[in-house]
C-alpha cells in the first residue's frame, strides 16, 4: 500500500514535470556559450555573468559553459558557430565585430549565417579626456586638436577598423580634425593609457572607464547617443551618467551603440529559439543584471524575432556605410 | 602602522574555518590545473568563477586567488619531471629543472622550485601590504615606448647571454617571431600569413606550441634513446626537502634579483612569463656558475620560479588599484570583481576595506597553505619517475593531447602538437636552441604592437625610446645587455695574452 502510494506520488510529480510544458524544448546537455572576444572584456563579462546567475537562481536545468574564441578579431568564434549548423546547444554573444570583422578582413561569415535570438542590451560610448587637461566640453577639446594640427592628438582605442576607430573617423569628419588613432588590445588598457597621459582621448565604454572617472582621473565630455543616458544616481560626487551631454548637443552628429546580442547556429527550430528567448528574459529579470546595467550605463533595449533581425540588418548597413566612408572595407 | 592594523583585521576575516577550507580546496584545484598543460590558471579560474556567486565576495576571491597560487606552484611539476611546461611561466623552469630530474635530482629541483616560488610570493605580498598605493602609480608611467623597452630588455637579457652558435639562436628566434605574426594584425586590423586558411586566423597558440616542442619532442627523443627515463633513480626520501633548504640560502643574490624583476614585471604589468625568462637570463649572466646553466643547476630553477610567482602575485596589484589586469588570470578575476558588484580602482582600498585586506591576508595564508601542500607531495611526484617508461610515456602523450585540446576545444590543436613535436625533435637533433623561438612566440606579438603603437604616437621618431629617464634607461640597459658578451669576449681577449707572454 505504502509503496504503491509513494509510487503514485512520484508518478504524479513526474507527470507534472513532463506535462506542464509538454511541447517546449529544453537543453538536454551542457550549453556552450561562445565568446568571440578575449577573457576579461565586456562580452566575456556578460557571458560569465550569465553563467553565474544561472547557477545562483537555477534558471536552467543544464549548465552553461562560456568559451573564448577570440582569434582573428572574433572570426574564430563566428566561424565555429557557422560551422555548427543545427547545434541546439550552442549560443554566441556578439559585439560589433559581428559586422566589422567580416567587412574589414573579408573572412567569410555574415550574421545571416546565424539565427538571431535576442538583443540583451546596447553598449554606450563616451568621449573621455584626462581630468588634468583643461578641456571641459567636446568643443574645447576639438578646438585644441584642430589648433595643434592634423595627427598631433592621439586617440586610443580597442583594435583596428573596429568600433572605436569607426567612431574616431566619424568625429574627425564632423569636426574637421585629424587624430592619430592608436590601437590597443583591450578597453581596460586603453583607459589606463589615458590616465597615464599616453594618449589624449578615448571613446571607452562606460564600464571600462567608470573606476577612473570616480577616482577623479578621467573626465567624460559627451556620449554618442541620441538622448542622454537615463541613469540619475550620482556616480561621482557631482555627476550622474545622465549629466553627460550627448555629442549631438555639442555639434557632433554621431551616435553609435554596440550590440550585445545573442545568436545561434542556423538550422534550429523556433521552439529552441523560443527557449533561449525566455531564458534570457529570466536572466534580465534578476536584480544582479539590473545592477550590472546601471553600473555600466547600458542602453537596456530588448528585442527578439523579426524586430531584432531588422535591427541587425539595419546595423549591418550602417556599419558598411561608415566603414566605406572611412576606407576600412576589405578589398575584394 | 595603519597597514598593520588593517592587515590584522584582514587576518581576522580570512581566518574563519570556512575561508581556510576554501583556501585548501583552491590550492589543491590550482595545483591540478597547473599540472595539466593547456588548462591554464585563467581557464581554471574562469570555469570556477560562476560557482562563487553564491558566496560572499571575500570568500570567493580567497578561493579563486588560491587556485591561482596553486597553478603558479603546480606549473613547475611537469616542467621538471617531463619537460612539459604546465603553464607558460614555467617554460624557463624546464631549462635546468628537467636536466636535474634526469640526473635523479627531481626532488631537489621540485623543492627548490616550490620554495623559491613561496619566497617570491612572500616578497610580493609584503610590497603589496605596505607600498600598494605608491607603486600603483608607477604602473601609469608605462605607455607604449616603455612597454616596448621592457620587452626589448627581456629579449636582450636572454639572447645576449645565450650559449651556442649565435646564428642558430637568431634563426630560432626569427622563426618564433614569424609564428607570432600569424593571425590578425592589431594595428591594421588585417589578417597576416594565414594563406587563406581560416584555421590560422587565431595564430599559433603558445601553449600548444610549447606542449608539442617540449613534451612530444622529448618523448620522441626518449624513444630513440632507449625507451627509458634517465631519472628513474630518483631519491624519494622526504629528507630531500630539508637538504635542499640547506643549500638554498647560497643563492640569496639570485633570489633578490629575481624578486625585484618579478615584482617589477608584475606591477607594470608585463606578466609572469616574460618575468621568468628575464630572470633566468639575468641569473645566467650574473651567476658565478652561469656557464653551467642548462645542465641542471639549482640556481637555474630558483631564478625563474621566484620571478614568476613574484610577478603573478604582484599582478593583482594593478588589477585592484587601477583595474588593469597584470595577467590573463587577473583579467578573469577582474571580471569577477565587477560581477560581485565591486568596482576595481583607486577607491576600492577606501570603500571595500574588508575585501581588500581579507584578500591580502589570504595571500599570506594561501601561499603558506600552498607551500605545505606541494612540499608534502614532493616524494610522491619524484616517485612518478620510477614508473617504467612504457607505462608513463603513453600517459604523457594523452595528457599532452588533452592539454592541447582544452586550450580551445579544438581538435586541430591536437594535430598541431604532433607537428610541433617533430619540430622540437629536429631542433634538438640539429642543435638549435628551442628557448629563443618560444620566447619570440610568447612575446613577439606584444613587442610588435607596443613598438608600432610607439611609432604611431611619435610619428615614426625612434628617439621616443629615449624620451624620458624611465624609457631611456630601460632601452640603454637592454642594448648594454645585448652587447655584453662582446664586451666580455673583448676583455678576455685583451687579458688572455698577458699570461701567455710571461
Amino acid at each position: 500500500m505504502r509503496i504503491q502510494r509513494i509510487f503514485t506520488c512520484n508518478a504524479v510529480l513526474l507527470a507534472m514535470a513532463f506535462a506542464g510544458p509538454a511541447a517546449a524544448w529544453e537543453p538536454s546537455k551542457t550549453v556552450e556559450f561562445v565568446i568571440p572576444a578575449g577573457q576579461g572584456g565586456g562580452a566575456d563579462q556578460m557571458a560569465r555573468f550569465t553563467q553565474g546567475v544561472v547557477a545562483k537562481h537555477n534558471l536552467m536545468a543544464q549548465s552553461i559553459v562560456p568559451i573564448n574564441k577570440s582569434g582573428g578579431a572574433g572570426a574564430e568564434g563566428f566561424l565555429d558557430v557557422k560551422a555548427s549548423k543545427g547545434d541546439e546547444h550552442k549560443i554566441i554573444i556578439t559585439l560589433s565585430n559581428l559586422f566589422t570583422t567580416p567587412l574589414a578582413t573579408g573572412v567569410p561569415f555574415n550574421w545571416k549565417d546565424l539565427t538571431p535570438v535576442a538583443m540583451l542590451a546596447l553598449d554606450n560610448f563616451v568621449l573621455w579626456v584626462n581630468s588634468e587637461t583643461p578641456y571641459k566640453s567636446p568643443k574645447d577639446y576639438l578646438d585644441a586638436a584642430k589648433k595643434a594640427g592634423p595627427g598631433k592628438f592621439n586617440m586610443g582605442g580597442t583594435g583596428a577598423k573596429q568600433e572605436d576607430q569607426i567612431i574616431t573617423v566619424a568625429i574627425e569628419k564632423a569636426a574637421g580634425v585629424k587624430f592619430t588613432y592608436v590601437p590597443f588590445k583591450g578597453g581596460g588598457a586603453v583607459a589606463t593609457q589615458l590616465v597615464g597621459n599616453h594618449v589624449n582621448s578615448t571613446v571607452n565604454n562606460p564600464i571600462e572607464a567608470v573606476a577612473h572617472w570616480r577616482s577623479g582621473k578621467l573626465r567624460p565630455l559627451c556620449v554618442f547617443e541620441k538622448q542622454r543616458m537615463p541613469y540619475k544616481n550620482k556616480v561621482t560626487e557631482t555627476m550622474a551618467w545622465g549629466d553627460i551631454p550627448t555629442c549631438r548637443e555639442a555639434g557632433i552628429p554621431m551616435d553609435y551603440l554596440m550590440l550585445r546580442g545573442i545568436f545561434m547556429p542556423a538550422g534550429v527550430s523556433q521552439d529552441v529559439v523560443n527557449f533561449y528567448i525566455e531564458f534570457f528574459k529570466k536572466v534580465r529579470g534578476t536584480a544582479e543584471w539590473k545592477k550590472l546595467m546601471e553600473d555600466g550605463a547600458f542602453n537596456q533595449s530588448f528585442m527578439t524575432g523579426k524586430e531584432y533581425a531588422d535591427w541587425v540588418a539595419n546595423a549591418e548597413n550602417v556599419h558598411r556605410e561608415l566603414m566605406r566612408e572611412a576606407g576600412f572595407l576589405a578589398k575584394k | 602602522m595603519e597597514e598593520l592594523n588593517a592587515l590584522f583585521h584582514g587576518f581576522s576575516i580570512a581566518l574563519t574555518p570556512f575561508n581556510l577550507g576554501l583556501m585548501f580546496v583552491g590550492i589543491i584545484l590550482g595545483v591540478i590545473i597547473g599540472v595539466l598543460p593547456g588548462l591554464g590558471g585563467a581557464n581554471g579560474v574562469a570555469i570556477l568563477l560562476p560557482l562563487t556567486f553564491t558566496m560572499p565576495p571575500t570568500s570567493a576571491i580567497i578561493m579563486l586567488s588560491c587556485i591561482y597560487w596553486g597553478a603558479l606552484f603546480g606549473g613547475a611539476i611537469t616542467s621538471i619531471l617531463f619537460n612539459i611546461p604546465g603553464e607558460p611561466w614555467s617554460v624557463a623552469t624546464t631549462f635546468d629543472g628537467y636536466p636535474m630530474a634526469q640526473q635523479g635530482r627531481a626532488g631537489e629541483a621540485l623543492t627548490g622550485a616550490f620554495t623559491s616560488s613561496f619566497v617570491g610570493a612572500l616578497v610580493a605580498v609584503l610590497i603589496f601590504t605596505f607600498l600598494a598605493p605608491l607603486i600603483a602609480n608607477f604602473a601609469l608611467q608605462f605607455g607604449p615606448p616603455e612597454f616596448f623597452s621592457v620587452y626589448l630588455l627581456t629579449f636582450c637579457s636572454f639572447v645576449g647571454t645565450g650559449k651556442g652558435n649565435p646564428f642558430k639562436i637568431i634563426a630560432s628566434m626569427m622563426l618564433g617571431f614569424a609564428m607570432a605574426a600569424v593571425g590578425i594584425d592589431i594595428v591594421t586590423g588585417q589578417l597576416r600569413l594565414t594563406f587563406g586558411f581560416t584555421e590560422l586566423l587565431s595564430g599559433f597558440n603558445f601553449l600548444v606550441a610549447v606542449i608539442g616542442l617540449f613534451g612530444i619532442g622529448e618523448i620522441l627523443l626518449s624513444m630513440e634513446e632507449g625507451l627509458s627515463f634517465s631519472g628513474h633513480g630518483a631519491k624519494i626520501n622526504p629528507r630531500i626537502v630539508l637538504e635542499t633548504w640547506a643549500r638554498l640560502p647560497r643563492y640569496w643574490a639570485t633570489s633578490i634579483r629575481s624578486c625585484i624583476i618579478g615584482c617589477w614585471m608584475g606591477i607594470i604589468p608585463g606578466g609572469a612569463t616574460p618575468a621568468s625568462f628575464m630572470s633566468y637570463g639575468v641569473a645566467r649572466q650574473m651567476s658565478r656558475e652561469g656557464n653551467k646553466f642548462g645542465t641542471g643547476q639549482l640556481e637555474g630553477v630558483v631564478a625563474p620560479e621566484t620571478a614568476a610567482h613574484a610577478a603573478g602575485t604582484s599582478a593583482l596589484l594593478p588589477m585592484i588599484t587601477l583595474g588593469i589586469p597584470g595577467s590573463p588570470t587577473a583579467a578573469v578575476l577582474l571580471g569577477g570583481l565587477m560581477i560581485w558588484g565591486l568596482q576595481p580602482g583607486p577607491l576600492l582600498f577606501v570603500e571595500q576595506k574588508d575585501f581588500v585586506w581579507g584578500l591580502i591576508a589570504s595571500m599570506y595564508l594561501g601561499n603558506i597553505a600552498g607551500l605545505i601542500v606541494v612540499l608534502t607531495m614532493v616524494p610522491f611526484f619524484a616517485a612518478i619517475l620510477r614508473v617504467p617508461f612504457s607505462i608513463i610515456a603513453p600517459v604523457i602523450v594523452v595528457i599532452c593531447a588533452i592539454g592541447a585540446y582544452t586550450v580551445k576545444n579544438n581538435m586541430l590543436d591536437v594535430w598541431m602538437i604532433v607537428v610541433f613535436g617533430i619540430v622540437g625533435y629536429a631542433f634538438k637533433k640539429l642543435d638549435y636552441p628551442l628557448a629563443p623561438m618560444v620566447l619570440a612566440l610568447v612575446l613577439g606579438d606584444a613587442a610588435e604592437s607596443s613598438f608600432r603603437q610607439a611609432m604611431l604616437i611619435s610619428q615614426g621618431n625612434l628617439t621616443v625610446f629615449w624620451s624620458n629617464w624611465l624609457v631611456g634607461s630601460l632601452t640603454t640597459l637592454a642594448l648594454a645587455l645585448l652587447f655584453w658578451p662582446l664586451v666580455t669576449a673583448l676583455r678576455d681577449r685583451l687579458r688572455a695574452p698577458a699570461p701567455a707572454a710571461r
